[in-house]
């Protein structure tokens, strides 16, 4: 006996068995996901007041990623539905775009890592807390290019550079200008308010009493934000990496067995629609909300 | 394919299936064939559950005798594990070790693989009429990640610092903070776990769904198909917000993140450099997330197995098949609203407390009725006190003490007395060990002729029966009385300090009397007792393979259901002719039949013989 229902579908569950196998296997990954964002939620509501970040990411980059995965959601169906009407060349097409967006995706994804990587809370021997893009730093100094927004950590916290306690909403948080406060105290800058945000400013290394970027150890939000976007980065390389082989060696099964081949994309489609429903939660929970 | 002589005729005309011989390695080790793979799994967890019940052996040793050197281990312990057992005492460290580890690898590498990946590979194909799984690369890939899991497991007892410390639960911030790097084997491990566990879920719910012979409808399913589908979901559905869980807390590990550390988190007095903000609570909630659908998952199987064994022994049908398979899905939903009944004592507020009671009171409602339609099958029937029945009669009442004195502890006023003491191990043991070990033994002594063409020796079968049943009910009864009397659960001299023996506490209500700190010394004996009542079960397991009694036919016990139906030991691809499917899975007895049994594949049509 050989196992049925491989190609074929089941009559009563009009399923073949690997698209029931990867609805269940989706099914398990809303769980996964689903707790991380529960995760999201209970330590947001946990967080001290007016302590949870906003806008530290860059809103029309993360548009633009959902643009490309959008776009790549639309290439999927797409190739599905060329093999379907047996037109292999557009299969290959479409293919291909989905999975140059699978990597585009990827590279504006690093970029923002690399920003978030590259951004530094410097707190000083005399209890001041700078906070800024590294310029540059070598054995003497360490220069910093303030932002206009900051992660509120409980560090810096302590020492005075909370929010403010008269605002309400996080909004006002961010236009108050706690993100310069962080500089002030530099004699070199002493200027403050929004020119200041233009100004470099250099710290001596001997002055440093902790140096830190934003990583996933800086502050809860960004624990989450890497670790959410993170799992879904690795989301987005399996599928990329499954589908590169349909696209690459795996596409001889159309000439052997054509039916197969069809179900193959279309269960690797399913799951690449997933991950991009999964980006479109998280691109409104970390970025806007 | 086998050498067996027992086949009946069809057997010749099947292995024309069997175009090509395979190798020893991908016949038997990397296999793809569902019986194999099941083996591989009973085989690699049984041993897990010897090695889990050795780390208590030992842990009982100090319970019983406090700073004492282990006797016959001590000596090996020290050699292999250095200072934390040196002289062959056991240290604090190690005992914290062994608890967690005892507690890991009886519940994710011995009883669910066992109960779930053990039997469900198996039987359920078989009983189903499937010729293997759904995707069986990918159940062989599931076999080998839980082999991985198991080997990290293993592994971390030997390195600097030993296995992780912080029990099952693994609660942050301790487990975070702990030193040692236990407690990150222990996460690598568990995700290697986890997945192995959603592979097979996908692969069995798959396969129930789609494989289902011609004939087998729902309804026709036996209740073990039920019971594993159910725990297939539990499985499915419960076990990723560990995995997230497990993922967030190995960040805090090794990536310095915070998500269960909060803010201003002192540890021995000193600040941690942490960003804190996190929440220890939020792991408790993701973790008995799983955990409590987790202890449904070692308890479904276990009903499956019993359901079977009791129809085929007491030659009746089912009493309340549907209220069977209808209380099993009420458990299953049921299960997914009760975790924090673990956490009364968290503080996380009476209201959220009060619902949880409510519906921890719920779940009973479709246990008691799982347990009462079992008792009722019993009435009226020619009972045949075989092996496997005897295990899955004593499971009856032992599953009603473990879960009927779960009643107390689900009331959060109860448990705030209650709360981590022994009763609660008391309690959890009843359900898993006299409860579902039990059912694996049941289903042990009833597939084994299936498996392997031969009988286990029913003498034997029954000295480990009665010698297990006794020292079971003495280990663990004893515990009921020590955690009301306030023991709690994780001391490592077996609750000396708080007891009358330390005159530090001359006059304080509440110390434990020397009769409770004396119950420690009968329960070790009665656990070393066991241990030594399952060398009767291993040598007849191993024995009985080459020089038990062979079956006389392929349905030795005289059983209706479709496993029983294939050549012993089935091939590969299970069913000489593809099985259609007549009738419901436990027609015994029928009035006017020629044989007190009718296997589901034979048509009504009296002309038509084997």
């Amino acid at each position: 006996m050989d196992i049925p229902y491989t190609v074929k579908e089941r009559e009563d569950t009009g399923l073949y068995n690997a698209k029931l196998g990867i609805w269940l296997f989706l099914a398990s990954e809303v769980m996964l996901f689903g707790a991380l964002f529960s995760s999201y939620i209970l330590l947001r509501v946990g967080a001290s007041p007016g302590t949870w970040p906003h806008s530290i990411l860059n809103v029309p980059l993360g548009t633009l990623n959902t643009i490309v995965l959008i776009v790549s959601s639309i290439t999927v169906v797409m190739a599905w539905a060329s093999l379907k009407m047996n037109k292999f060349g557009d299969w290959r097409k479409y293919q291909g775009i989905t999975l140059l967006c699978a990597l585009g995706f990827l590279g504006i994804k690093s970029y923002e890592y690399y920003d978030k990587f590259t951004h530094y809370e410097v707190i000083t021997n005399d209890g001041k807390v700078f906070d800024g893009h590294l310029v540059m730093q070598d054995t003497e100094k360490v220069v910093l290019h303030p932002g206009n927004h900051r992660v509120i950590t409980y560090a810096a916290e302590q020492l005075g550079y909370g929010p403010k306690p008269e605002a309400e909403h996080g909004h006002e948080v961010e236009k108050a200008p706690a993100a310069h406060e962080a500089t002030p105290a530099h004699e070199a800058t002493a200027a403050h308010g929004a020119e200041a945000v233009e100004e470099h400013v250099t710290i001596a290394r001997s002055n440093i009493k902790r140096m830190q970027n934003y990583g996933p150890y800086h502050h809860a939000y960004l624990a989450i934000y890497f670790t959410l976007t993170g799992l879904h980065a690795l989301h987005v390389i399996g599928g990329a990496l499954v589908m590169a082989y349909f696209f690459g060696p795996g596409a001889k099964m159309w000439k052997s067995e054509p039916e197969r081949f069809i179900n193959r994309i279309e269960v690797s489609g399913l799951f690449w629609h997933f991950v991009d429903l999964v980006w479109i939660f998280l691109f409104p929970v970390l970025y806007l909300l | 394919m086998q050498s067996s002589s027992t086949h009946t005729s069809h057997a010749a005309q099947h292995d024309a299936h069997d175009h090509h011989e395979l190798g020893f390695w991908q016949k038997y080790v990397f296999s793809t064939d569902h019986k194999v793979i099941g083996i591989q799994y009973a085989l690699t967890s049984l041993l897990f559950l010897l090695f889990g019940f050795f780390l208590m052996g030992m842990m009982r040793w100090q319970l019983a005798y406090p700073g004492k050197p282990i006797p016959i281990f001590g000596g090996l312990l020290e050699k292999m594990l250095g200072s934390v057992a040196s002289g062959g005492i056991m240290s604090s460290d190690l005992y914290n070790a062994f608890g967690a580890m005892h507690g890991t690898i009886m519940v994710f590498l011995g009883i669910v693989p066992l109960a779930f990946a053990a039997f469900g590979n198996y039987v359920v194909p078989l009983q189903i009429g499937a010729p293997d799984m759904a995707f069986p690369k990918l159940n062989m890939a599931s076999y080998w990640v839980y082999f991985l899991g198991g080997v990290i497991m293993v592994f971390s007892f030997f390195i600097p610092g030993g296995a992780a410390q912080s029990g099952w639960t693994s609660y942050s911030p301790l487990a975070t903070v702990t030193p040692t790097a236990g407690q990150t084997y222990w996460l690598v491990g568990m995700v290697f776990l986890i997945t192995s566990s959603l592979l097979g879920a996908v692969n069995f719910l798959a396969t129930i769904i789609q494989l289902r012979a011609p004939g087998m409808t729902w309804m026709r399913l036996p209740f073990f198909v039920w019971a594993q589908f159910v725990t297939g979901f539990l499985l499915l559905l419960a076990f990723p917000p560990l995995e997230a869980a497990g993922l967030m807390q190995l960040m805090d590990k090794v990536a310095g993140t915070s998500f269960f550390l909060p803010t201003g988190l002192m540890v021995s007095g000193k600040p941690l450099d942490i960003s804190g903000g996190g929440s220890p609570l939020l792991w408790q909630h993701l973790f008995w997330f799983l955990a409590h659908p987790e202890v449904y998952v070692l308890i479904l199987p276990g009903m499956g197995i019993i359901a079977e064994v009791l129809c085929n022994n007491v030659r009746k049908p089912i009493w309340g098949y549907k209220s069977l398979v209808y209380s099993v899905f009420a458990i299953g939903f049921v299960s997914f609203i009760v975790w924090a009944h673990h956490m009364y004592l968290t503080g996380m507020g009476t209201a959220i407390s009060t619902f949880f009671q409510t519906t921890t009171m719920i779940i009973s409602i479709p246990s008691i009725i799982i347990l009462t339609v079992f008792f009722i099958t019993l009435w009226g029937g020619s009972i045949r006190f075989t092996t496997p029945m005897l295990f899955a009669l004593a499971f009856l009442p032992m599953f009603g003490i473990g879960g009927l004195t779960g009643l107390p502890l689900g009331f959060n006023f109860v448990d705030l007395h209650m709360h981590d003491t022994y009763y609660v191990i008391a309690h959890f043991h009843y359900v898993v060990a006299p409860g579902t070990i039990f059912a694996l033994f049941a289903g042990l002594y009833f597939w084994y002729p299936k498996a392997t063409g031969r009988f286990m020796s029913e003498f034997w079968g029954k000295v480990h029966f009665w010698t297990s049943f006794v020292f079971m009910n003495l280990i663990f009864f004893p515990m009921f009385i020590q955690g009301m009397a306030g023991m709690s659960r994780r001391m490592y001299d077996g609750g000396v300090n708080y007891s009358v023996a330390n005159s530090a506490n001359d006059g304080m209500i509440g110390a434990l009397s020397s009769s409770i700190i004396g119950s420690n010394v009968t329960i070790s004996v009665a656990a070393w007792c066991l241990g030594l009542s399952q060398i009767p079960f291993i040598i007849n397991f191993f024995y009985s393979m080459v020089r038990g009694k062979k079956v006389e036919s392929d349905n030795p016990w005289h059983s209706t259901t479709l496993e029983w139906q294939t050549p012993t030991p089935p091939p590969h691809g299970n069913f000489a002719v593809a099985p259609v499917i007549y009738r419901g899975p436990y027609e015994y007895s029928v009035p006017g039949a020629s044989k007190d049994y009718t296997p589901q594949n034979e048509p009504d049509a009296p002309s038509r013989k084997k």
